[in-house]
C-alpha cells in the first residue's frame, strides 16, 4: 500500500530544492562562498534521486485503482462550487512519474558537468528543480484547475529556461515566443475549464438523478469524477439528462491547450526556436517531459474526449498532419538541435494521432519510449556540440572517430527513433501504425497516409544527421579561437573546438539512457503476446493503462521497416558524399526553399498576422478609438471641470454660516421631498 | 384646548428661529445664544412627545404592563439636554474667549480659515 505522504513527497522534494536554492543559497551563501554553487546542483540531484526511487517503488507496487479515494482538500468554496486539491495516483500517473523523475535525474547529472563553468549554475539548478516539481504537480493533480495551475507553472519554467542566457537577444526572443504561443493554447484550455464549470450544475443534477457508481460527492472539476461520468455517458444521454455535445467544447478547448504545449500544428512554431536554451533543457523540457504534457492531458481525460466524435477526429487529423508536416521540415534543417526539435514535434504528432484514433495506452507507450530516446539524442547533440563548438551540422563530420561513446549511443537513439527492430521506438510506433491501419473512413485514410509518410521522412532526416555529424571528414574550424573562449562562460558553451570525447558525467547519462532506448519496448512487447514467450507478462504496460490491447501487426511492421530502409538508403545516397553538404541553399530547388523557410509559417505569424494584421490594421483602429474616444472623454472631463470651476469656487468662501445655510436648506429640501412630494 | 400639534408647531418655530439666528448673526456670542434657542425648541418637542405619546401604545401592548418610568424617558432626556447644553456653553464660551484673545474680534465673517 502506498502512503499519501510519500506520494506528496515526490512533488515536494524538488520544490523544496528550488526554495532552498533560490531563498537561501543564491541570496545568502553564494555571494560569500562562491564554491557553494556546487551544493545547488547536489541538492537538486539528491532531491530528484529520492523522488525517482519513490516513483520506481510506486510503479512496481501500484494496483489498479485503489488510490482514487485518497484525501481531497477543499481549496476554495463558493456556495455549491467547491475547488478541491488532491493527488490522483493511477497507472497513467505512475508512468509519467517514471518518465519525469527518471529523465530529469539523468539530465541533471549531465547538466552538473555541462553547466559547470556557467555563471548561472545555481540559477539553472533552481529553475530545473522548479520545473520538475511543477511537472510532477501537473502529473499528480486530481482537479482540472489544480492541473491548470501547474500547467502554467511548467510554462513559466520553460520560459525561464529557454531564456536562461537572456543576454543573447535570440534566446530572449525565443523565450517570449514560446511563452506567448503556448499561452494562446492555454486560453483554449481556460475556456474549456470555464465551459465545464458552467455546465457543472447540469452534470451534478444528472448524477443526482441517475447516480454514478463509486462516486460519493460528485464534483465536476474532479478528474476522477469527470472520467467516471464520461465513462457512463450513454446512460445519462439515454435518460435525456445531458446533450450529446456537452463535452465537445470542453474537449476542443482542452485540446487547444494540449496543442500549444505539445507543439501541434498550428501552434508548433515555438518549439524549434526553444532550442536557444541550454541543451539539457531541450532534452528534458522540450523533448521528453513538458511537451508530452499535452498528450498526457488528453490521455488523462480520455473518456471525456471519447464522448465527442468531432473532437476525436480533429485530434487525429491534427496529429497526423503535424507528424508529416514537422518531419518534412526536419529534413532540411542544418542545426542539429533544430532537426531534433522538428523530430520531437513529429513524434508528438504520432502520439496525438494515437489519441485521436482512440488508443491512449499506445500514445502513452510512445511517449514513454520517446522520452528516453529523444532525451538521449538531445544529450548526444549537446555532447557533439561540446566537441565541435557549434550546432551547425555543416561544420561537423567525422566525429565517430573521436567520440566513440557519443556516436554509439546517438546511433542507438537514432535507430530507436527511426523504428528499427527490435529497439523501443519500433514497438511503440508499430502499435500506432497497426491501430491506424484498422481505421476506416476518410479520416482513417488520411491518418494512415500521413503516419507512413512520416516514417519515411523520419528515416531520411535521422540518417542525414548521423552522416553529417559523425561520418566523412571534419569540416569545422580547427583549434580554439582565443577571442571566443574569453567570454565562453558568458555565452553558449558551443564555442571551443576540442575534438575529444565528453567528460564522464556527460557520457554516463548517455549510456544509461541508451538502455531504455533499446529495452523500453519490451515492457509491452507484443511478441510476448503473439508467440507466448512469457518472459515479461504480456502487455504489462497496457495493463497498467487499462486495456486497449493492440495486437502486433506484421503488415504495419513490414511496411514501416521497408519505408524506413528506403528513407535511410535515399538519405545515404544523397549525403554520403560531402560535396553535397557544402552546396549553397540558393542552388536547391523550390521545395527545399519552402521547407527550409518552415513553410513560411514564421513569416505568416510574425509579418503577416502580427505586424500586418495586428499592428497595422487592428491596432490602428484601436489607436484611433483610444486617441479620440477614450482620450476625448478624458479631455472633456478636464475641460468641464476647468470651465465650471470659476463659478463653483465661489461657493467655498470659508464662511461657516454659508455652509450652515446650505446644510439647512438641503435638509429642508429632503424633508419636503419626502413628506410633501412623497418621493 | 392646546393639542399635541400646537406644541410641535411651537417647537418647530423656536427651532427655526434658532437656526435663523445661527445663520445670520455675526457675533459669535449671539450665535451661541441662537444655539441655545434651538436646544429649547428640541426640549419642547421632547417633553410634549413624552406626554402625548405612550411608547406602550406604539408597541401595541396594554398600558398596565408598561412600567411608569418608561413613559417618563422623554422628560428625563430633556433634562439631559439641558445639562449637556450647559456644559457645551461653558466650553464654547471658552473657545470664543480664545478666539477673541488671538484676533481681537468675535465677528463670524472674519473666520474664513476653512477656505484654506
Amino acid at each position: 500500500m502506498i502512503s499519501q505522504i510519500l506520494a506528496w513527497a515526490i512533488f515536494f522534494l524538488p520544490l523544496s530544492a528550488f526554495l532552498i536554492i533560490s531563498l537561501v543559497i543564491r541570496p545568502f551563501v553564494e555571494p560569500r562562498f562562491p564554491s557553494a554553487r556546487k551544493a545547488s546542483g547536489a541538492i537538486t540531484i539528491s532531491a530528484l534521486l529520492i523522488s525517482f526511487v519513490l516513483s520506481v517503488w510506486i510503479m512496481t507496487t501500484i494496483e489498479d485503482s485503489s488510490y482514487l479515494d485518497w484525501d481531497v482538500f477543499s481549496w476554495i468554496t463558493l456556495g455549491s462550487f467547491n475547488l478541491t486539491i488532491g493527488i490522483l495516483l493511477d497507472p497513467l500517473t505512475s508512468v509519467m512519474l517514471i518518465v519525469v523523475t527518471g529523465v530529469s535525474l539523468l539530465v541533471q547529472l549531465y547538466s552538473y558537468e555541462y553547466m559547470k563553468d556557467d555563471q548561472g549554475f545555481s540559477r539553472y539548478f533552481s529553475f530545473m528543480a522548479l520545473f520538475t516539481s511543477a511537472m510532477l504537480g501537473l502529473v499528480l493533480a486530481r482537479n482540472i484547475v489544480q492541473m491548470f495551475v501547474f500547467w502554467e507553472l511548467v510554462g513559466l519554467s520553460s520560459y525561464l529556461l529557454i531564456g536562461f542566457w537572456f543576454f543573447k537577444p535570440s534566446a530572449a526572443a525565443a523565450a517570449k515566443k514560446a511563452f506567448l504561443i503556448t499561452r494562446l493554447g492555454d486560453v483554449g484550455f481556460l475556456i474549456g475549464i470555464l465551459y465545464l464549470a458552467s455546465q457543472g450544475d447540469t452534470l451534478v443534477q444528472a448524477v443526482a438523478a441517475e447516480g454514478l457508481e463509486g462516486v460519493k460527492k460528485f464534483n465536476p472539476l474532479d478528474i476522477v469524477h469527470l472520467n467516471a461520468f464520461a465513462g457512463e455517458f450513454p446512460k445519462f444521454l439515454a435518460a435525456g439528462l445531458v446533450t450529446q455535445g456537452i463535452f465537445t467544447w470542453v474537449a476542443l478547448g482542452l485540446f487547444a491547450g494540449a496543442a500549444g504545449k505539445s507543439a501541434q500544428f498550428p501552434l508548433h512554431t515555438w518549439l524549434p526556436d526553444a532550442m536557444e536554451g541550454p541543451t539539457p533543457v531541450s532534452a528534458l523540457i522540450h523533448a521528453a517531459t513538458m511537451v508530452a504534457a499535452g498528450v498526457f492531458l488528453v490521455a488523462r481525460l480520455f473518456p471525456v474526449f471519447e464522448t465527442s466524435v468531432l473532437s476525436m477526429n480533429v485530434i487525429a487529423l491534427v496529429g497526423a498532419f503535424t507528424a508529416v508536416f514537422a518531419a518534412s521540415m526536419g529534413m532540411v534543417m542544418n542545426d542539429i538541435k533544430r532537426v531534433l526539435a522538428y523530430s520531437t514535434v513529429s513524434q508528438l504528432g504520432y502520439m496525438v494521432l494515437a489519441l485521436g484514433i482512440g488508443v491512449p495506452a499506445v500514445a502513452m507507450f510512445h511517449l514513454f519510449t520517446h522520452a528516453f530516446f529523444k532525451a538521449l539524442l538531445f544529450l548526444g547533440a549537446g555532447s557533439v556540440s561540446h566537441a565541435a563548438g557549434t550546432y551547425d551540422m555543416r561544420q561537423m563530420g567525422g566525429l565517430r572517430k573521436v567520440m566513440p561513446v557519443t556516436y554509439a549511443t546517438f546511433m542507438i537513439g537514432s535507430l530507436s527513433l527511426v523504428g528499427v527492430f527490435p529497439l523501443a521506438g519500433f514497438w511503440s510506433k508499430d502499435e500506432i501504425l497497426a491501430t491506424a491501419l484498422n481505421q476506416s473512413g476518410l479520416v482513417g485514410v488520411v491518418v494512415v497516409a500521413c503516419a507512413f509518410a512520416a516514417v519515411l521522412m523520419t528515416a531520411f532526416y535521422t540518417t542525414r544527421v548521423i552522416i553529417l555529424t559523425f561520418h566523412g571528414e571534419f569540416r569545422g574550424r580547427q583549434g580554439s579561437e582565443s577571442h571566443l573562449s574569453a567570454n565562453k562562460a558568458q555565452d553558449s558553451h558551443a564555442q571551443d573546438v576540442h575534438l575529444a570525447e565528453s567528460p564522464f558525467l556527460m557520457v554516463l547519462p548517455l549510456i544509461i539512457l541508451s538502455i531504455p532506448a533499446v529495452t523500453a519496448g519490451f515492457l509491452a512487447n507484443p511478441i510476448n503476446d503473439t508467440w507466448g514467450l512469457g518472459i515479461i507478462p504480456a502487455h504489462w504496460f497496457s495493463h497498467l493503462l487499462h486495456g486497449h490491447t493492440v495486437k502486433f501487426s506484421m503488415t504495419a511492421a513490414s511496411i514501416s521497416t521497408l519505408l524506413a530502409l528506403i528513407g535511410i538508403g535515399f538519405s545515404y545516397l544523397r549525403y554520403a558524399k560531402s560535396s553535397r553538404v557544402q552546396k549553397k541553399d540558393a542552388d536547391e530547388g523550390l521545395v527545399y526553399r519552402v521547407l527550409s523557410n518552415k513553410y513560411y509559417m514564421d513569416w505568416l505569424y510574425e509579418d503577416v498576422v502580427t505586424v500586418g494584421l495586428f499592428y497595422r490594421k487592428i491596432c490602428t483602429i484601436l489607436y484611433w478609438i483610444d486617441r479620440f474616444i477614450i482620450d476625448g472623454l478624458v479631455t472633456l472631463t478636464g475641460w468641464l471641470v476647468k470651465s465650471c470651476s470659476p463659478v463653483i469656487v465661489r461657493v467655498q468662501n470659508g464662511q461657516l454660516q454659508t455652509y450652515g445655510t446650505g446644510i439647512s436648506l438641503g435638509i429642508l429640501g429632503l424633508v419636503i421631498a419626502y413628506r410633501v412630494l412623497g418621493l | 384646548m392646546i393639542t399635541f400639534e400646537h406644541y410641535l408647531i411651537l417647537s418647530g418655530a423656536v427651532f427655526a428661529l434658532g437656526i435663523y439666528g445661527v445663520l445670520t448673526r455675526r457675533n459669535l456670542v449671539a450665535i451661541f445664544m441662537s444655539i441655545e434657542i434651538m436646544f429649547n425648541g428640541i426640549n419642547i418637542a421632547l417633553v410634549s412627545i413624552s406626554n402625548f405619546i405612550n411608547p406602550a401604545l406604539l408597541r401595541m401592548q396594554s398600558v398596565e404592563t408598561v412600567m411608569p418610568d418608561v413613559a417618563l424617558s422623554g422628560q428625563i432626556f430633556a433634562l439631559f439636554v439641558i445639562t449637556v447644553a450647559a456644559a457645551e456653553v461653558a466650553l464654547g464660551l471658552g473657545i470664543v474667549m480664545m478666539i477673541y484673545r488671538r484676533r481681537q474680534s468675535v465677528d463670524a465673517t472674519d473666520l474664513v480659515s476653512l477656505k484654506h
